[in-house]
Order: structure tokens, then C-alpha cells, then sequence
């Protein structure tokens, strides 16, 4: 039976690991490489690293750290933060990346989400959504959460995933770096709506908060940051605490 | 040395590092005919089946021709579909064919997705030299739409809406549906196993 997904989030600024709240405030917590390895070693089942300032500053993801944490690992790793074009995207290929998130240029160009699938395979495609609640609807917004772009998620996952997007990375923005749990109803809705799989992020801060996420959000694999950073074994502690509770997970 | 085929749909630098940590540097041939002198040979692939065309011609005769003098050979992901005969994928585009049958989509299952992406569990129905110290039920890294039947050169099964052939051994042709390089000590363990094989 296919595992659910326990997904590591490094959001590094200028080379090293930080964690902010509501997308802002961010503040320092360790070196890219060794969480890297401290979390592959724990058994987590990827690790997605994110430039989280990148698109603001116009900066690409810094090539030094993915490689640098590409060597740390055999599990599957994704870079976001900063993927404007085909180029950007095979920068992060070529130093050890196996999947790209893009954000705001899919947004603001979908059949980048095609070029990309063409060239890598939507396998390596991993459209990144940051959603809100507004008025009673689930809307996106870009450039890390600053811009309004009027869309609904659930439509705008739908559309990525036939311009050839293989993952959704959904963020709520509402819940990011509060530990509040996860936006279960974004997340159900969203896979619902998709058959590619839906990567839930932002809120977690219990081991209940994975359960409701993969039940009632019926996500394919959950992320999570600072869960995972404070506690030597949180990764295994987790696992053992989904699969009492009837959730796949990997050994 | 063993040659790792660069036909442009692969991660080269994640299977380079794989192999790498399984006590083998890769060599890239910029001509099928380097190939003669290849201890192994390794295709990887990810993405469509289509982009296997680039295989066709010269490099899948040098390739033929290899294995037919014994070299080993190691398909990874389209790699290992590639072996088989076709994909509904680009059914214009002809695999290997020296491993019989051909790919097809994963069936649509209730509550399923495909394309089929992360860990999921091993079943071996018999003892192979690609799996072995590879416990049943070791859990490895999919990422896939199409897929291999079940036939006798099928060395691992999976189940994902399907039961489909997830490693596949015959003779000194092997192959793996899953990233053996992105599936942490199982999948170093399956490399060091072929290099053994190429090595042997």
C-alpha cells in the first residue's frame, strides 16, 4: 500500500534554515546540509528546501545549498523559491534537485507548468499554491503570500494539473508557523478536485494535527518545519503515532 | 566502468550520486560505440515515454549488442519500461523488446491517485541477485503513470490499483520501476547489487 508522506521543509535566506510565522518575522534556526542529513537519518521521506525570500528579491534558489543538500541525501528533494524559467528550473535539476516548486511565474505564465512537464517529466513539476481564506473562498496569492491574485485555489490546482504539474504543494497561508493544524477543508477540497497528489503545508504542530490532515484531509503527504526541528525524534515518534492510528507510513 | 546513457530524459546526477554511494563512478558515453568497453550499462529516465526515441538507432543496436555479448544492463524508471517491447504511452515508439510485453497506464481506483508517487512495499515472489539482502516488504520510492506487466522476468511486484512488475531480472538484464537512488539504504543496496553483477 502506497505510504502517506512525512515532507521536511527548509526554508533558507541566505543560505541558512529560518522559520517564519504567517510568512513573516522570520528568524534563524541552522545549516541547510546538516538538518538534511539529521532528518534523512531520522527517516523522514523527503525534504523540500525553499529560497523563501527568493521571488522579493528577484534571487534564484541558491545553487551552493541544494547542492550542498542534495549530497546529504537519498530521498527524494524539491526546491521552490525563486523558479521564473526553464533555465532557473534546470539550475535546480542539474545541482541535485529531482522536483521543482513553482509559484508565482506559473501563475503568471501556466504554460511554463507544460514547457517544464516537456522537458523534466511532470513528475519533476510541483505547482506551489498559497491559499487564503477571503469572503467564504480558498484564494491565491503569490510572491510569498504578498499579492492578491484573485483566483480560487481549487480551480487554479485543477488548471495546473492539465497544464502538467505532477504535485500540488499546498500552503494555507492562514496557518503557516501556528501550529494550529492544517487547513483539513483547503486540503480536501483541493485533492479532491485533482488526481495528482496533494502535498499538505502549513499549521502543523501536533501529531494529531498529521492524523486529521491524511483523514479528513485526505492529503497524499504532509509538511512541516519546525515539528520536525526541535525534537531528535519527531520523524520516528510520528510514525509510530500515525500507524497506531491506521495511517500508512513507511518503516 | 560502468556507462550511464545520457539521452537527455534523465536525472543523471541523482543516479551518479546513487552509484556513487554504492562504490561505483559512472562514465557517460558520448558515442554508442564506447559502449563495447562498458563493464555495465545503466539507462535512467524519467518522464514520457516518448523521449526514449533519442534511444532508437544507433545507441539501442550498441546496446543490443552489448548485452548480447554478456555486458550487464540496469533500466531505471522509463529506463526499465524501455526493456519491454512498448508503451501505450507513444505507442509510435519501440522499446528494447528484449524483456516481452508492454506498458500500460495504471487503471483509475477509487480513492487512488495516479500518477502513483512515494513509498510503497516490495513483493518478491522468488529469490533474484538484483533484490538480494533486500528484505520483503521494503518500502522504495515510485514515481509513475504507466507500467510494466507481471511476467515471469518480474524479480518484485507492487500494488497500486494494479499489481504491476516494480523489478524485473532476466539473465544479466535488470530493472527497476522505482528510483533506486532516491530510495535511501534499499535502493543503495539494489545499485551495489547490479555493480556486483557488472563487477562479477
Amino acid at each position: 500500500m502506497l505510504s502517506k508522506r512525512l515532507i521536511a521543509c527548509l526554508d533558507v535566506r541566505n543560505g541558512c534554515v529560518v522559520k517564519g510565522i504567517n510568512f513573516e518575522g522570520l528568524r534563524e534556526a541552522g545549516d541547510p546540509a546538516a538538518l538534511a542529513k539529521r532528518y534523512n537519518r531520522e527517516g523522514i521521506d523527503e525534504v523540500v528546501v525553499l529560497d523563501v525570500t527568493a521571488t522579493l528579491e528577484g534571487r534564484r534558489a541558491f545553487e551552493d545549498t541544494i547542492r550542498a543538500v542534495s549530497r546529504e541525501l537519498f530521498i527524494p528533494l524539491t526546491v521552490g523559491g525563486g523558479i521564473r524559467t526553464e533555465s532557473d528550473a534546470a539550475a535546480a535539476l542539474d545541482a541535485g534537485a529531482d522536483k521543482v516548486g513553482v509559484n508565482s511565474a506559473a501563475l503568471a505564465d501556466p504554460p511554463l507548468l507544460t514547457r517544464l512537464a516537456a522537458r523534466y517529466g511532470s513528475q519533476a513539476v510541483v505547482v506551489a499554491i498559497d491559499a487564503k481564506r477571503l469572503d467564504g473562498r480558498f484564494r491565491v496569492f503569490a510572491r510569498s503570500g504578498s499579492a492578491s491574485t484573485g483566483r480560487d485555489a481549487v480551480e487554479w490546482a485543477v488548471e495546473a494539473e492539465a497544464c502538467g504539474a505532477g504535485e500540488v504543494l499546498l500552503t494555507s497561508i492562514d496557518r503557516d508557523g501556528t501550529r494550529s493544524g492544517f487547513d483539513c477543508e483547503l486540503t480536501a477540497a483541493v485533492s479532491a478536485a485533482v488526481s495528482i497528489p496533494v502535498i499538505a503545508s502549513g499549521g502543523a504542530g501536533t501529531f494529531d494535527h498529521f492524523t486529521d490532515v491524511f483523514r479528513q484531509g485526505r492529503a497524499d503527504a504532509a509538511l512541516a518545519a519546525s515539528v520536525f526541528h526541535y525534537s531528535e525524534h519527531a520523524v520516528s515518534d510520528l510514525k509510530h503515532h500515525l500507524r497506531e492510528r491506521g495511517v500508512p507510513v513507511r518503516c | 566502468m560502468i556507462a550511464l546513457i545520457d539521452y537527455g530524459a534523465g536525472n543523471l546526477t541523482s543516479v551518479r550520486k546513487g552509484f556513487a554511494a554504492a562504490g561505483a563512478d559512472l562514465f557517460t558515453p558520448a558515442e554508442p560505440r564506447e559502449l563495447s568497453d562498458a563493464d555495465g550499462i545503466v539507462v535512467p529516465g524519467v518522464g514520457n515515454f516518448a523521449a526514449t526515441s533519442a534511444l532508437e538507432g544507433a545507441w539501442t543496436t550498441a546496446i543490443r549488442n552489448a548485452v548480447n555479448d554478456g555486458t550487464p544492463l540496469f533500466g531505471i524508471c522509463l529506463g526499465m519500461q524501455w526493456l519491454f517491447e512498448g508503451s501505450d504511452e507513444a505507442p509510435g515508439v519501440a522499446g528494447l523488446g528484449m524483456i516481452p510485453g508492454g506498458c500500460t497506464r495504471l487503471p483509475p481506483r477509487e480513492g487512488l491517485k495516479v500518477p502513483h508517487v512515494g513509498w510503497n512495499s516490495l513483493h518478491a515472489p522468488h529469490p533474484s541477485r538484483l533484490l538480494d539482502g533486500v528484505g520483503e516488504g521494503t518500502q522504495v520510492y515510485f514515481t509513475h503513470s504507466y507500467a510494466a506487466p507481471v511476467t515471469a522476468e518480474t524479480a518484485a511486484t507492487c500494488e497500486h490499483g494494479t499489481m504491476f512488475a516494480a523489478a524485473v531480472e532476466c539473465g544479466h538484464i535488470f530493472g527497476v520501476q522505482f528510483h533506486p537512488e532516491k530510495s535511501s539504504d534499499g535502493g543503495i543496496r539494489i545499485l551495489r547489487n547490479f555493480v556486483r553483477a557488472a563487477k562479477g
